[in-house]
């Protein structure tokens, strides 16, 4: 049976892991490479590395990180931040990437999906959504508004619709963060991850509230979620992977055991 | 142990290096040298995307080296497309023939309200005799990502379900051949690969 995947992610600034904002000059969450491999030795179907920053300066330290990060992972690796040509997606490929996660560069140019997806393949593109829902929309959920720029800036376009058109352009998976749960730890949104879920063919990776055990299972079941991305439940030693599955297996949850 | 992968330009090859690098193998890549394919000790034919990217083993001439390679009974390990390419084609790209080791052919998963592609971990039936898959305990589990996939037959070596049962491996003597991805299944996968390095020696 195809089981539903825990992805923990890495938010990663000038090559360290960095937590929640308000806890950064308080926590370093340390080196990203013996972080993914404790993740993965810890349960975790797969690792995403996020690049928070991105800067121009930045990109031969992601690479490096990249690098550092894939060489003892055997299980998949996703890298998102800062890719904006598929000229930047080969090189994070060849440094060990399984997957990308494109966001503002996709929605600046929408080609760009297909340009990665053509040379390796659809499995290796994943388009990340940052979304918020509008309470002046006729479906403030359907129609929630998708942001660029780390969330600073509105992007014009509508959730629903730029999720099909990522899927027709050839993505292979959707990585939906809500902006209204993200960093809350109230739960995930599954109605918005429901509303994307049943609109696309394709995968759909549930981002932003997770706090508790019930909300992975919440997302999973109404949320129609094939995943679920968590950071600062791990980090903050509120669970592993594994004891997350476990309780998930107690709760009829199909999911990777014994990992 | 030397390795051969076959690049034809589907898809990175780092992350199968890496892995079989992990695990003491000396992997050398060819996109055209047909001497690394007469001299291998082994072949692993990686690949994720599009079957029609197979169409590059022709124009090279690969083609005929790894079918000379597997009659002297060199172990050949596809993995994802590597693995339907051993089939006599796939739906996903009807004018371009697979090598047709095995004489059939590769679909599309059915419509249904299911995903496709398949991405995630899935569990594997493992029958009895196989030896990529030897040590693979009932229910272990391995990652897939793809839309086609090959029929069960008599070679398949691994059942795994999904809309429908569909070869997860494919084996008959030194030709094998996996949907999943072993470089990236932890430590399944790690025995996997194990295997086919260790096979005969």
């Amino acid at each position: 049976m195809l089981t539903k995947r825990i992805i923990a992610c890495l938010d990663v600034h000038a090559g360290r892991v960095v937590k929640g904002v308000q806890f950064v000059d308080l926590i370093d969450a340390g080196d990203p490479a013996t972080q993914a491999a404790r993740h993965a030795r810890e349960g975790a179907d797969e690792i995403v590395l996020l690049d928070i920053t991105a800067t121009h300066e930045g990109r031969q330290t992601l690479l490096d990180t990249v690098r550092r990060t894939a060489r003892e992972l055997f299980v998949p690796f996703c890298v998102g931040g800062g890719i904006k040509s598929a000229r930047d997606a080969e090189q994070v490929f060849e440094a060990g990437a399984d997957k990308v996660s494109i966001n503002s560069a996709a929605l600046a140019d929408p080609e760009l999906i297909s340009a990665i997806g053509s040379s390796f393949g659809a499995q290796a593109v994943v388009v990340a959504i940052d979304a918020r829902r509008d309470p002046a929309a006729a479906d403030p959920v359907h129609d929630a508004q998708v942001f660029v720029h780390g969330g600073r800036k509105p992007a014009g376009r509508r959730v629903v619709e730029w999720a099909r058109e990522a899927e027709e352009r050839g993505a292979g998976e959707i990585l939906l963060t809500s902006m209204d749960a993200d960093g809350t730890r109230a739960g995930f949104d599954c109605e918005l991850t429901a509303a994307v879920s049943e609109a696309v063919g394709i995968p759909v990776i549930a981002s932003g509230g997770a706090g508790t055990v019930a909300h992975f299972a919440d997302v999973f079941s109404r949320g129609k979620a094939h995943a679920a991305l968590a950071a600062s439940i791990f980090h903050f030693g509120v669970s592993t992977s594994r004891s997350l599955k476990e309780e998930l297996a107690a709760a009829g949850v199909p999911v990777r055991l014994p990992c | 142990m030397r390795v051969t992968v076959i690049d034809y330009k589907a898809g990175n090859l780092t992350s199968v290096l890496k892995t079989l690098k992990h695990l003491g193998a000396e992997p050398v890549v060819t996109d055209g040298d047909w001497s690394l394919v007469e001299s291998a000790e082994r072949i692993v034919l990686p690949g994720v995307g599009h079957f029609a990217a197979t169409e590059r083993l022709d124009a090279t001439g690969l083609t005929g080296a790894i079918r000379a390679a597997i009659a002297r009974g060199v172990p050949f390990l596809g993995i994802c497309v590597g693995m339907q390419w051993l089939y006599a084609g796939s739906t996903e790209a009807p004018q371009q023939p697979g090598l047709g080791h095995f004489p059939e052919s590769c679909t599309r998963f059915a419509e249904s309200t299911e995903k496709v592609p398949h991405v995630g971990w899935n569990s594997l039936e493992v029958r009895e005799g196989s030896r990529l898959l030897a040590g693979v305990e009932p229910g272990e589990f391995v990652y897939f990502t793809h839309s086609y996939k090959g029929p069960v037959t008599a070679d398949t070596a691994a059942v795994t379900q999904y809309i429908e049962p569909f070869a997860a491996a494919v084996e008959r003597a030194n030709v094998m051949g996996v949907q999943f991805h072993p470089e990236k299944s932890g430590a399944t996968g790690l025995k996997i690969l194990r295997n086919f390095l260790e096979m005969g020696r």
